[in-house]
Protein backbone atom coordinates (compact mmCIF):
# COMPACT_ATOMS: atom_id res chain seq x y z
CA UNK A 1 0.00 0.00 0.00
CA UNK A 2 2.69 2.46 0.98
CA UNK A 3 5.19 3.30 -1.75
CA UNK A 4 8.59 4.55 -0.68
CA UNK A 5 8.01 8.17 0.17
CA UNK A 6 10.76 10.67 -0.37
CA UNK A 7 11.26 12.86 2.71
CA UNK A 8 10.43 16.08 0.87
CA UNK A 9 7.77 15.95 -1.84
CA UNK A 10 8.43 17.79 -5.08
CA UNK A 11 7.28 21.35 -4.51
CA UNK A 12 7.54 22.46 -8.14
CA UNK A 13 3.96 21.68 -9.18
CA UNK A 14 2.59 23.60 -6.20
CA UNK A 15 4.89 26.58 -6.71
CA UNK A 16 2.07 29.03 -7.67
CA UNK A 17 0.24 28.23 -4.41
CA UNK A 18 3.45 28.49 -2.43
CA UNK A 19 4.24 31.88 -3.94
CA UNK A 20 0.80 33.20 -3.01
CA UNK A 21 1.03 31.71 0.50
CA UNK A 22 4.41 33.33 1.12
CA UNK A 23 3.12 36.59 -0.30
CA UNK A 24 0.12 36.44 2.03
CA UNK A 25 2.39 35.89 5.04
CA UNK A 26 4.70 38.73 4.04
CA UNK A 27 1.74 41.05 3.44
CA UNK A 28 0.28 40.27 6.87
CA UNK A 29 3.60 41.40 8.29
CA UNK A 30 3.63 44.59 6.21
CA UNK A 31 0.04 45.25 7.23
CA UNK A 32 0.79 44.68 10.90
CA UNK A 33 3.77 47.04 10.82
CA UNK A 34 2.34 49.80 8.63
CA UNK A 35 -1.36 49.54 9.46
CA UNK A 36 -4.29 50.14 7.14
CA UNK A 37 -2.41 52.98 5.47
CA UNK A 38 -0.39 50.38 3.61
CA UNK A 39 -3.46 49.04 1.83
CA UNK A 40 -2.42 50.45 -1.55
CA UNK A 41 1.03 48.89 -1.31
CA UNK A 42 -0.44 45.60 -0.14
CA UNK A 43 -2.95 45.57 -3.00
CA UNK A 44 -0.17 46.17 -5.52
CA UNK A 45 2.03 43.45 -4.06
CA UNK A 46 -0.90 41.02 -3.90
CA UNK A 47 -1.66 41.64 -7.56
CA UNK A 48 2.01 41.08 -8.34
CA UNK A 49 1.91 37.77 -6.45
CA UNK A 50 -1.16 36.66 -8.39
CA UNK A 51 0.55 37.62 -11.65
CA UNK A 52 3.69 35.70 -10.70
CA UNK A 53 1.56 32.66 -9.86
CA UNK A 54 -0.17 32.90 -13.24
CA UNK A 55 3.18 33.19 -15.04
CA UNK A 56 4.52 30.12 -13.23
CA UNK A 57 1.38 28.22 -14.24
CA UNK A 58 1.83 29.23 -17.88
CA UNK A 59 5.50 28.32 -17.69
CA UNK A 60 4.75 24.78 -16.50
CA UNK A 61 3.98 23.59 -20.00
CA UNK A 62 1.10 21.37 -21.02
CA UNK A 63 2.11 18.16 -19.22
CA UNK A 64 0.61 16.53 -16.13
CA UNK A 65 2.52 17.03 -12.90
CA UNK A 66 1.71 15.29 -9.66
CA UNK A 67 3.14 15.66 -6.18
CA UNK A 68 2.37 15.01 -2.50
CA UNK A 69 1.77 11.32 -3.20
CA UNK A 70 -0.59 12.18 -6.05
CA UNK A 71 -2.82 14.23 -3.76
CA UNK A 72 -2.08 17.29 -5.87
CA UNK A 73 -2.06 17.19 -9.66
CA UNK A 74 -1.54 19.97 -12.16
CA UNK A 75 -2.85 19.13 -15.60
CA UNK A 76 -4.24 21.23 -18.44
CA UNK A 77 -7.65 21.39 -16.78
CA UNK A 78 -6.28 22.49 -13.42
CA UNK A 79 -4.13 25.11 -15.14
CA UNK A 80 -7.04 26.53 -17.12
CA UNK A 81 -9.31 26.77 -14.08
CA UNK A 82 -6.52 28.20 -11.92
CA UNK A 83 -5.84 30.95 -14.45
CA UNK A 84 -9.55 31.81 -14.44
CA UNK A 85 -9.54 31.80 -10.62
CA UNK A 86 -6.52 34.09 -10.54
CA UNK A 87 -8.21 36.50 -12.94
CA UNK A 88 -11.30 36.55 -10.72
CA UNK A 89 -9.27 37.18 -7.57
CA UNK A 90 -7.23 39.91 -9.21
CA UNK A 91 -10.43 41.59 -10.38
CA UNK A 92 -11.82 41.39 -6.84
CA UNK A 93 -8.75 43.19 -5.51
CA UNK A 94 -8.74 45.82 -8.26
CA UNK A 95 -12.45 46.53 -7.82
CA UNK A 96 -12.08 46.86 -4.05
CA UNK A 97 -9.26 49.41 -3.69
CA UNK A 98 -11.36 52.54 -4.08
CA UNK A 99 -14.59 51.08 -2.70
CA UNK A 100 -13.13 50.09 0.65
CA UNK A 101 -11.57 53.53 1.13
CA UNK A 102 -14.77 55.35 0.18
CA UNK A 103 -16.91 53.17 2.41
CA UNK A 104 -14.44 53.69 5.26
CA UNK A 105 -13.45 50.13 5.98
CA UNK A 106 -10.13 50.07 4.14
CA UNK A 107 -8.72 47.11 6.03
CA UNK A 108 -5.62 45.50 4.60
CA UNK A 109 -6.93 42.12 5.75
CA UNK A 110 -9.36 42.09 2.85
CA UNK A 111 -6.60 41.63 0.29
CA UNK A 112 -4.83 39.00 2.37
CA UNK A 113 -8.03 37.02 2.87
CA UNK A 114 -8.63 37.14 -0.88
CA UNK A 115 -5.13 35.71 -1.37
CA UNK A 116 -5.73 32.95 1.17
CA UNK A 117 -9.07 32.08 -0.42
CA UNK A 118 -7.28 31.97 -3.77
CA UNK A 119 -4.82 29.38 -2.47
CA UNK A 120 -7.77 27.27 -1.32
CA UNK A 121 -9.45 27.61 -4.69
CA UNK A 122 -6.29 26.61 -6.54
CA UNK A 123 -6.00 23.58 -4.29
CA UNK A 124 -9.60 22.70 -5.10
CA UNK A 125 -8.81 22.76 -8.82
CA UNK A 126 -5.74 20.56 -8.29
CA UNK A 127 -6.80 18.12 -5.61
CA UNK A 128 -6.84 14.53 -6.71
CA UNK A 129 -7.87 13.16 -3.37
CA UNK A 130 -10.64 13.70 -0.84
CA UNK A 131 -8.43 15.03 1.97
CA UNK A 132 -6.70 17.69 -0.10
CA UNK A 133 -10.05 18.53 -1.65
CA UNK A 134 -11.58 19.07 1.79
CA UNK A 135 -8.66 21.17 2.98
CA UNK A 136 -8.84 23.29 -0.16
CA UNK A 137 -12.57 23.81 0.28
CA UNK A 138 -12.15 24.80 3.91
CA UNK A 139 -9.25 27.16 3.25
CA UNK A 140 -11.41 28.88 0.67
CA UNK A 141 -14.59 28.87 2.73
CA UNK A 142 -13.09 30.06 6.00
CA UNK A 143 -11.49 33.02 4.21
CA UNK A 144 -14.73 33.78 2.35
CA UNK A 145 -16.87 33.78 5.54
CA UNK A 146 -14.68 36.52 6.96
CA UNK A 147 -14.57 38.44 3.67
CA UNK A 148 -18.39 38.47 3.56
CA UNK A 149 -18.47 40.08 7.02
CA UNK A 150 -15.49 42.35 6.36
CA UNK A 151 -17.56 45.52 6.80
CA UNK A 152 -18.05 44.63 10.42
CA UNK A 153 -19.89 47.77 11.46
CA UNK A 154 -22.58 47.19 8.89
CA UNK A 155 -25.56 45.08 9.92
CA UNK A 156 -26.13 43.75 6.42
CA UNK A 157 -22.53 42.71 5.91
CA UNK A 158 -22.28 40.87 9.21
CA UNK A 159 -25.63 39.22 8.60
CA UNK A 160 -24.38 38.08 5.21
CA UNK A 161 -21.26 36.68 6.87
CA UNK A 162 -23.31 34.86 9.50
CA UNK A 163 -25.71 33.34 6.98
CA UNK A 164 -22.88 32.30 4.71
CA UNK A 165 -21.04 30.78 7.64
CA UNK A 166 -23.95 28.73 8.96
CA UNK A 167 -24.94 27.32 5.58
CA UNK A 168 -21.35 26.93 4.46
CA UNK A 169 -20.46 24.98 7.60
CA UNK A 170 -23.51 22.77 7.09
CA UNK A 171 -22.47 22.12 3.50
CA UNK A 172 -18.92 21.29 4.57
CA UNK A 173 -20.41 18.83 7.04
CA UNK A 174 -22.47 17.15 4.33
CA UNK A 175 -19.50 17.06 1.98
CA UNK A 176 -17.41 15.51 4.71
CA UNK A 177 -20.03 12.94 5.68
CA UNK A 178 -20.22 11.87 2.06
CA UNK A 179 -16.44 11.68 1.89
CA UNK A 180 -16.31 9.47 4.98
CA UNK A 181 -18.82 7.06 3.42
CA UNK A 182 -16.97 6.99 0.11
CA UNK A 183 -13.71 6.34 1.96
CA UNK A 184 -15.29 3.59 4.00
CA UNK A 185 -16.94 1.77 1.12
CA UNK A 186 -14.12 2.11 -1.41
CA UNK A 187 -11.21 1.93 1.04
CA UNK A 188 -9.42 4.85 -0.51
CA UNK A 189 -9.44 8.62 -0.71
CA UNK A 190 -7.61 9.11 -4.01
CA UNK A 191 -9.77 9.61 -7.10
CA UNK A 192 -8.14 7.02 -9.41
CA UNK A 193 -8.39 4.32 -6.74
CA UNK A 194 -12.00 5.27 -6.03
CA UNK A 195 -12.71 5.03 -9.76
CA UNK A 196 -11.20 1.55 -9.80
CA UNK A 197 -13.17 0.52 -6.71
CA UNK A 198 -16.53 1.68 -8.07
CA UNK A 199 -15.98 0.40 -11.60
CA UNK A 200 -17.27 -3.08 -10.76
CA UNK A 201 -20.44 -2.21 -8.89
CA UNK A 202 -21.06 1.11 -7.19
CA UNK A 203 -22.78 -0.25 -4.11
CA UNK A 204 -25.35 1.59 -2.04
CA UNK A 205 -22.88 2.96 0.49
CA UNK A 206 -20.78 4.67 -2.15
CA UNK A 207 -23.88 6.05 -3.84
CA UNK A 208 -25.20 7.55 -0.60
CA UNK A 209 -21.76 9.03 -0.03
CA UNK A 210 -21.69 10.44 -3.54
CA UNK A 211 -25.10 12.04 -3.09
CA UNK A 212 -23.92 13.73 0.11
CA UNK A 213 -20.76 14.92 -1.65
CA UNK A 214 -22.77 16.32 -4.55
CA UNK A 215 -25.04 18.09 -2.06
CA UNK A 216 -22.01 19.69 -0.42
CA UNK A 217 -20.56 20.69 -3.76
CA UNK A 218 -23.92 22.09 -4.87
CA UNK A 219 -23.80 24.44 -1.86
CA UNK A 220 -20.37 25.66 -2.92
CA UNK A 221 -21.51 26.17 -6.50
CA UNK A 222 -24.80 27.70 -5.26
CA UNK A 223 -27.09 25.58 -7.40
CA UNK A 224 -30.64 24.47 -6.62
CA UNK A 225 -31.65 23.00 -4.18
CA UNK A 226 -28.78 24.45 -2.13
CA UNK A 227 -28.89 28.00 -3.45
CA UNK A 228 -30.90 29.77 -0.75
CA UNK A 229 -27.92 31.53 0.79
CA UNK A 230 -26.87 33.16 -2.47
CA UNK A 231 -29.28 36.10 -2.85
CA UNK A 232 -28.93 37.20 0.79
CA UNK A 233 -25.16 36.88 0.88
CA UNK A 234 -24.76 38.64 -2.48
CA UNK A 235 -26.99 41.49 -1.38
CA UNK A 236 -25.51 41.89 2.07
CA UNK A 237 -21.82 41.61 1.29
CA UNK A 238 -19.97 44.73 0.09
CA UNK A 239 -20.14 44.94 -3.71
CA UNK A 240 -16.48 44.05 -4.49
CA UNK A 241 -16.90 41.03 -2.22
CA UNK A 242 -20.03 40.04 -4.13
CA UNK A 243 -18.06 40.39 -7.35
CA UNK A 244 -15.46 38.09 -5.84
CA UNK A 245 -18.06 35.53 -4.71
CA UNK A 246 -19.65 35.49 -8.14
CA UNK A 247 -16.39 34.83 -9.98
CA UNK A 248 -13.37 33.06 -8.50
CA UNK A 249 -15.06 30.61 -6.07
CA UNK A 250 -17.42 29.48 -8.82
CA UNK A 251 -14.47 28.62 -11.05
CA UNK A 252 -12.91 26.56 -8.27
CA UNK A 253 -16.17 24.88 -7.26
CA UNK A 254 -16.95 23.86 -10.82
CA UNK A 255 -13.35 22.70 -11.29
CA UNK A 256 -13.40 20.46 -8.22
CA UNK A 257 -16.84 19.06 -9.00
CA UNK A 258 -15.70 18.23 -12.51
CA UNK A 259 -12.49 16.56 -11.41
CA UNK A 260 -14.22 14.60 -8.65
CA UNK A 261 -16.98 13.32 -10.90
CA UNK A 262 -14.82 12.63 -13.96
CA UNK A 263 -11.65 11.32 -12.32
CA UNK A 264 -13.27 9.64 -9.34
CA UNK A 265 -16.72 8.55 -10.45
CA UNK A 266 -16.70 8.26 -14.24
CA UNK A 267 -17.40 4.48 -14.06
CA UNK A 268 -20.71 5.24 -12.35
CA UNK A 269 -21.55 8.17 -14.61
CA UNK A 270 -24.96 6.61 -15.28
CA UNK A 271 -25.78 7.11 -11.60
CA UNK A 272 -24.70 10.73 -11.15
CA UNK A 273 -25.73 12.03 -14.55
CA UNK A 274 -29.44 12.22 -13.63
CA UNK A 275 -28.59 14.05 -10.38
CA UNK A 276 -26.45 16.63 -12.16
CA UNK A 277 -29.06 16.96 -14.92
CA UNK A 278 -31.80 17.56 -12.35
CA UNK A 279 -29.70 20.12 -10.49
CA UNK A 280 -28.91 21.86 -13.78
CA UNK A 281 -32.55 22.02 -14.84
CA UNK A 282 -33.73 23.23 -11.44
CA UNK A 283 -31.00 25.90 -11.30
CA UNK A 284 -31.68 27.20 -14.79
CA UNK A 285 -35.40 27.30 -14.07
CA UNK A 286 -35.17 28.96 -10.68
CA UNK A 287 -32.53 31.41 -11.86
CA UNK A 288 -34.73 32.40 -14.78
CA UNK A 289 -38.00 32.83 -12.88
CA UNK A 290 -36.90 34.09 -9.47
CA UNK A 291 -34.83 36.90 -10.95
CA UNK A 292 -37.84 38.42 -12.68
CA UNK A 293 -39.16 40.26 -9.64
CA UNK A 294 -35.81 41.52 -8.36
CA UNK A 295 -35.08 45.24 -8.11
CA UNK A 296 -31.67 45.03 -6.50
CA UNK A 297 -28.95 44.42 -9.09
CA UNK A 298 -26.79 42.39 -6.72
CA UNK A 299 -29.74 40.13 -5.90
CA UNK A 300 -30.51 39.86 -9.58
CA UNK A 301 -26.92 38.85 -10.27
CA UNK A 302 -27.23 36.21 -7.54
CA UNK A 303 -30.12 34.56 -9.39
CA UNK A 304 -28.28 35.07 -12.65
CA UNK A 305 -25.27 33.24 -11.21
CA UNK A 306 -27.51 30.38 -10.04
CA UNK A 307 -28.88 30.06 -13.58
CA UNK A 308 -25.40 30.28 -15.08
CA UNK A 309 -24.06 27.53 -12.82
CA UNK A 310 -27.00 25.48 -14.10
CA UNK A 311 -25.79 26.03 -17.69
CA UNK A 312 -22.27 25.02 -16.70
CA UNK A 313 -23.61 21.81 -15.16
CA UNK A 314 -25.33 20.97 -18.45
CA UNK A 315 -21.86 20.43 -19.90
CA UNK A 316 -20.81 18.40 -16.88
CA UNK A 317 -23.95 16.24 -17.09
CA UNK A 318 -22.87 15.24 -20.58
CA UNK A 319 -19.77 13.75 -18.95
CA UNK A 320 -17.80 13.81 -22.22
CA UNK A 321 -14.62 15.57 -23.33
CA UNK A 322 -16.82 17.90 -25.34
CA UNK A 323 -18.96 18.63 -22.31
CA UNK A 324 -15.97 19.54 -20.14
CA UNK A 325 -14.62 21.67 -22.97
CA UNK A 326 -17.96 23.48 -22.99
CA UNK A 327 -17.77 23.93 -19.21
CA UNK A 328 -14.32 25.54 -19.45
CA UNK A 329 -15.37 27.93 -22.23
CA UNK A 330 -18.62 28.74 -20.44
CA UNK A 331 -16.85 29.50 -17.17
CA UNK A 332 -14.32 31.74 -18.95
CA UNK A 333 -17.12 33.68 -20.63
CA UNK A 334 -19.15 33.83 -17.40
CA UNK A 335 -16.11 35.18 -15.57
CA UNK A 336 -15.60 37.98 -18.09
CA UNK A 337 -19.28 38.96 -18.12
CA UNK A 338 -19.66 38.90 -14.35
CA UNK A 339 -16.59 41.05 -13.77
CA UNK A 340 -18.00 43.53 -16.27
CA UNK A 341 -21.45 43.67 -14.68
CA UNK A 342 -20.00 44.21 -11.22
CA UNK A 343 -17.69 46.92 -12.54
CA UNK A 344 -20.82 48.66 -13.84
CA UNK A 345 -22.59 48.21 -10.49
CA UNK A 346 -19.53 49.67 -8.72
CA UNK A 347 -19.57 52.62 -11.12
CA UNK A 348 -23.09 53.46 -9.92
CA UNK A 349 -22.68 55.99 -7.15
CA UNK A 350 -23.80 59.54 -6.57
CA UNK A 351 -22.68 61.91 -3.81
CA UNK A 352 -21.06 59.13 -1.84
CA UNK A 353 -24.10 56.83 -1.81
CA UNK A 354 -23.89 53.50 -3.54
CA UNK A 355 -26.74 52.79 -5.90
CA UNK A 356 -27.65 49.23 -6.62
CA UNK A 357 -31.21 49.02 -7.90
CA UNK A 358 -32.37 48.72 -11.49
CA UNK A 359 -34.28 51.98 -11.09
CA UNK A 360 -31.02 53.83 -10.49
CA UNK A 361 -29.94 52.87 -14.02
CA UNK A 362 -33.00 54.65 -15.40
CA UNK A 363 -32.10 56.65 -18.49
CA UNK A 364 -28.41 55.95 -17.99
CA UNK A 365 -27.97 56.00 -21.77
CA UNK A 366 -28.59 59.78 -21.72
CA UNK A 367 -26.16 60.63 -18.88
CA UNK A 368 -23.60 57.87 -19.34
CA UNK A 369 -23.69 56.49 -22.87
CA UNK A 370 -20.49 54.50 -22.33
CA UNK A 371 -21.69 52.78 -19.17
CA UNK A 372 -25.09 52.05 -20.68
CA UNK A 373 -23.46 50.62 -23.80
CA UNK A 374 -21.22 48.31 -21.78
CA UNK A 375 -24.14 47.16 -19.62
CA UNK A 376 -26.32 46.57 -22.69
CA UNK A 377 -23.58 44.51 -24.37
CA UNK A 378 -23.16 42.44 -21.21
CA UNK A 379 -26.91 41.92 -20.85
CA UNK A 380 -27.22 40.76 -24.48
CA UNK A 381 -24.27 38.47 -23.91
CA UNK A 382 -25.86 37.04 -20.75
CA UNK A 383 -28.99 36.28 -22.77
CA UNK A 384 -26.78 34.50 -25.29
CA UNK A 385 -27.28 36.57 -28.42
CA UNK A 386 -24.77 35.82 -31.19
CA UNK A 387 -22.07 36.89 -31.93
CA UNK A 388 -21.40 37.89 -28.31
CA UNK A 389 -19.35 35.73 -25.97
CA UNK A 390 -22.36 34.48 -23.99
CA UNK A 391 -23.72 32.81 -27.11
CA UNK A 392 -20.58 30.71 -27.56
CA UNK A 393 -20.50 29.75 -23.90
CA UNK A 394 -24.04 28.39 -24.05
CA UNK A 395 -23.60 26.97 -27.54
CA UNK A 396 -20.76 24.66 -26.56
CA UNK A 397 -22.44 23.27 -23.43
CA UNK A 398 -25.75 22.71 -25.21
CA UNK A 399 -23.99 21.15 -28.21
CA UNK A 400 -22.24 18.74 -25.86
CA UNK A 401 -25.55 17.89 -24.17
CA UNK A 402 -27.18 17.15 -27.53
CA UNK A 403 -24.18 15.06 -28.58
CA UNK A 404 -24.61 13.07 -25.36
CA UNK A 405 -28.31 12.58 -26.21
CA UNK A 406 -29.50 14.73 -23.31
CA UNK A 407 -32.10 16.45 -25.48
CA UNK A 408 -34.49 17.39 -22.68
CA UNK A 409 -31.67 19.08 -20.79
CA UNK A 410 -30.64 21.16 -23.80
CA UNK A 411 -34.21 22.15 -24.68
CA UNK A 412 -35.08 23.17 -21.11
CA UNK A 413 -31.83 25.12 -20.94
CA UNK A 414 -32.71 27.08 -24.03
CA UNK A 415 -36.23 27.76 -22.75
CA UNK A 416 -34.83 28.98 -19.43
CA UNK A 417 -32.44 31.16 -21.38
CA UNK A 418 -35.39 32.66 -23.25
CA UNK A 419 -37.22 33.38 -19.98
CA UNK A 420 -34.15 35.03 -18.49
CA UNK A 421 -34.01 37.32 -21.52
CA UNK A 422 -36.97 39.11 -19.95
CA UNK A 423 -35.09 40.51 -16.97
CA UNK A 424 -31.87 41.16 -18.83
CA UNK A 425 -33.75 43.07 -21.52
CA UNK A 426 -35.69 44.99 -18.88
CA UNK A 427 -32.39 46.49 -17.71
CA UNK A 428 -31.59 47.54 -21.29
CA UNK A 429 -35.06 49.03 -21.65
CA UNK A 430 -34.76 50.96 -18.38
CA UNK A 431 -31.39 52.36 -19.42
CA UNK A 432 -32.40 53.40 -22.92
CA UNK A 433 -36.08 54.31 -22.78
CA UNK A 434 -36.86 55.55 -19.26
CA UNK A 435 -36.63 59.10 -17.96
CA UNK A 436 -33.10 59.82 -16.72
CA UNK A 437 -32.39 59.42 -13.01
CA UNK A 438 -29.78 61.70 -11.39
CA UNK A 439 -26.34 61.23 -12.96
CA UNK A 440 -23.67 59.13 -11.24
CA UNK A 441 -20.35 60.44 -10.01
CA UNK A 442 -17.26 59.68 -12.06
CA UNK A 443 -16.03 56.12 -11.56
CA UNK A 444 -12.37 55.35 -10.94
CA UNK A 445 -10.13 54.52 -13.92
CA UNK A 446 -9.66 50.90 -12.81
CA UNK A 447 -13.42 50.34 -12.74
CA UNK A 448 -13.88 51.89 -16.18
CA UNK A 449 -10.92 49.86 -17.42
CA UNK A 450 -12.42 46.56 -16.27
CA UNK A 451 -15.82 47.57 -17.64
CA UNK A 452 -14.45 48.21 -21.11
CA UNK A 453 -12.08 45.24 -21.04
CA UNK A 454 -15.00 42.97 -20.28
CA UNK A 455 -17.16 44.55 -22.99
CA UNK A 456 -14.29 44.24 -25.49
CA UNK A 457 -13.83 40.57 -24.60
CA UNK A 458 -17.53 39.91 -24.99
CA UNK A 459 -17.71 41.75 -28.35
CA UNK A 460 -14.56 40.27 -29.84
CA UNK A 461 -14.93 36.74 -28.51
CA UNK A 462 -16.02 35.47 -31.92
CA UNK A 463 -12.59 36.40 -33.30
CA UNK A 464 -10.68 34.41 -30.67
CA UNK A 465 -13.29 31.66 -30.24
CA UNK A 466 -11.26 29.11 -32.19
CA UNK A 467 -7.94 29.36 -30.33
CA UNK A 468 -9.82 29.44 -27.00
CA UNK A 469 -11.72 26.36 -28.08
CA UNK A 470 -8.51 24.55 -28.96
CA UNK A 471 -7.05 25.40 -25.57
CA UNK A 472 -10.22 24.33 -23.75
CA UNK A 473 -10.31 21.07 -25.70
CA UNK A 474 -6.71 20.28 -24.74
CA UNK A 475 -7.51 21.11 -21.11
CA UNK A 476 -10.62 18.95 -21.15
CA UNK A 477 -8.77 15.99 -22.68
CA UNK A 478 -6.22 16.09 -19.84
CA UNK A 479 -8.97 14.97 -17.46
CA UNK A 480 -9.84 11.76 -19.25
CA UNK B 1 -14.28 -5.85 17.60
CA UNK B 2 -16.19 -8.96 16.64
CA UNK B 3 -15.88 -10.58 20.11
CA UNK B 4 -17.60 -7.73 21.88
CA UNK B 5 -20.44 -7.83 19.39
CA UNK B 6 -19.98 -4.21 18.45
CA UNK B 7 -19.16 -3.99 14.77
CA UNK B 8 -18.82 -1.40 12.08
CA UNK B 9 -22.58 -1.15 11.66
CA UNK B 10 -23.03 0.05 15.24
CA UNK B 11 -20.56 2.85 14.78
CA UNK B 12 -22.19 3.86 11.52
CA UNK B 13 -25.61 3.97 13.15
CA UNK B 14 -24.35 6.15 16.00
CA UNK B 15 -22.61 8.49 13.61
CA UNK B 16 -25.65 8.59 11.33
CA UNK B 17 -27.83 9.47 14.32
CA UNK B 18 -25.45 12.22 15.42
CA UNK B 19 -25.29 13.58 11.88
CA UNK B 20 -29.08 13.67 11.64
CA UNK B 21 -29.31 15.37 15.04
CA UNK B 22 -26.83 17.97 13.88
CA UNK B 23 -28.76 18.67 10.69
CA UNK B 24 -32.04 18.96 12.60
CA UNK B 25 -30.32 21.19 15.12
CA UNK B 26 -29.54 23.61 12.31
CA UNK B 27 -32.90 23.54 10.55
CA UNK B 28 -35.43 23.10 13.31
CA UNK B 29 -33.78 25.33 15.89
CA UNK B 30 -35.41 28.79 15.93
CA UNK B 31 -33.79 30.12 19.08
CA UNK B 32 -30.12 30.76 19.09
CA UNK B 33 -27.17 30.83 16.73
CA UNK B 34 -24.88 29.28 19.35
CA UNK B 35 -27.00 26.14 19.12
CA UNK B 36 -26.32 26.13 15.38
CA UNK B 37 -22.58 26.29 16.03
CA UNK B 38 -22.93 23.35 18.40
CA UNK B 39 -24.89 21.43 15.77
CA UNK B 40 -22.13 22.04 13.23
CA UNK B 41 -19.63 20.57 15.67
CA UNK B 42 -21.94 17.60 16.15
CA UNK B 43 -21.95 16.97 12.41
CA UNK B 44 -18.18 17.14 12.18
CA UNK B 45 -17.77 14.77 15.13
CA UNK B 46 -20.23 12.34 13.57
CA UNK B 47 -18.01 12.35 10.51
CA UNK B 48 -14.99 11.66 12.68
CA UNK B 49 -16.66 8.62 14.23
CA UNK B 50 -17.33 7.39 10.71
CA UNK B 51 -13.77 7.97 9.60
CA UNK B 52 -12.16 6.30 12.59
CA UNK B 53 -14.57 3.35 12.49
CA UNK B 54 -13.87 2.80 8.81
CA UNK B 55 -10.16 3.25 9.39
CA UNK B 56 -10.15 0.48 12.01
CA UNK B 57 -12.38 -1.70 9.91
CA UNK B 58 -10.19 -1.34 6.81
CA UNK B 59 -6.95 -1.47 8.82
CA UNK B 60 -5.91 1.66 6.91
CA UNK B 61 -4.53 4.73 8.66
CA UNK B 62 -5.78 7.25 6.09
CA UNK B 63 -9.10 7.64 7.86
CA UNK B 64 -7.45 8.57 11.14
CA UNK B 65 -5.23 11.11 9.43
CA UNK B 66 -8.35 12.53 7.84
CA UNK B 67 -10.06 12.66 11.24
CA UNK B 68 -7.15 14.60 12.74
CA UNK B 69 -7.33 17.14 9.91
CA UNK B 70 -11.08 17.43 10.36
CA UNK B 71 -10.57 18.19 14.06
CA UNK B 72 -8.12 20.96 13.19
CA UNK B 73 -10.42 22.50 10.63
CA UNK B 74 -13.37 22.21 13.03
CA UNK B 75 -11.47 24.27 15.59
CA UNK B 76 -10.70 26.96 13.00
CA UNK B 77 -14.29 26.93 11.84
CA UNK B 78 -15.63 27.38 15.37
CA UNK B 79 -13.26 30.28 15.97
CA UNK B 80 -14.32 32.06 12.81
CA UNK B 81 -17.98 31.33 13.44
CA UNK B 82 -17.85 32.83 16.91
CA UNK B 83 -15.94 35.86 15.62
CA UNK B 84 -18.59 36.54 12.97
CA UNK B 85 -21.28 36.00 15.61
CA UNK B 86 -19.66 38.60 17.87
CA UNK B 87 -19.60 41.23 15.09
CA UNK B 88 -23.20 40.37 14.32
CA UNK B 89 -24.20 40.75 17.96
CA UNK B 90 -22.46 44.13 18.16
CA UNK B 91 -24.51 45.38 15.22
CA UNK B 92 -27.89 43.95 16.11
CA UNK B 93 -27.78 43.27 19.84
CA UNK B 94 -29.34 39.84 19.39
CA UNK B 95 -28.36 36.39 18.21
CA UNK B 96 -31.84 34.91 17.99
CA UNK B 97 -32.28 33.02 14.73
CA UNK B 98 -35.67 34.67 14.12
CA UNK B 99 -34.08 38.10 14.10
CA UNK B 100 -31.59 37.35 11.32
CA UNK B 101 -33.83 38.96 8.77
CA UNK B 102 -32.50 42.32 7.57
CA UNK B 103 -32.51 40.68 4.17
CA UNK B 104 -35.49 38.49 3.44
CA UNK B 105 -34.78 35.13 1.94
Amino acid sequence: MNPVVSPVPALGPALPEIVIALAALALVLIGALRGDGAKRLIDALALAALAVAALILLDQGPGRLATFNDAFVVDGFARAMKILTLIGSAAAIVLSTRFLVEEKFARFEYTILVLLATIGMMMMASSNELISLYLGVELQSLALYVVAAINRDNAKSSEAGLKYFVLGALSSGMLLYGMSLVYGFTGSVTFPTIAKAVSGAGGTGVMIGLVFIIAGLAFKMSVVPFHMWTPDVYEGAPTPVTAFFATAPKMAAVAMTTRLLIDGFLPVAKDWQPIIAFVAIASMGLGAFAAIGQQNLKRLMAYSSIANMGYALVGLAAGTVQGIEGVIIFMAVYLAMTIGVFAVILAMQANGTRLETIGDLSGAARNHPGLAFVMAVLMFSLIGIPPLAGFFGKFYVFAAAIEAKLFALAVIGMLASAVSAYYYLRIVKVMYFDAPAPAFGRAGPEIRGLMWASAAFVLLFAVVANPIRTMAAAAARSLF
Amino acid sequence: MAETGIGLAHYLVVSGALFTLGCFGIFVNRKNVIVILMSVELILLAVNINLVAFSTHLADLTGQVFALLVLTVAAAEAAIGLAILVTYFRNRGTIAVEDINVMKG
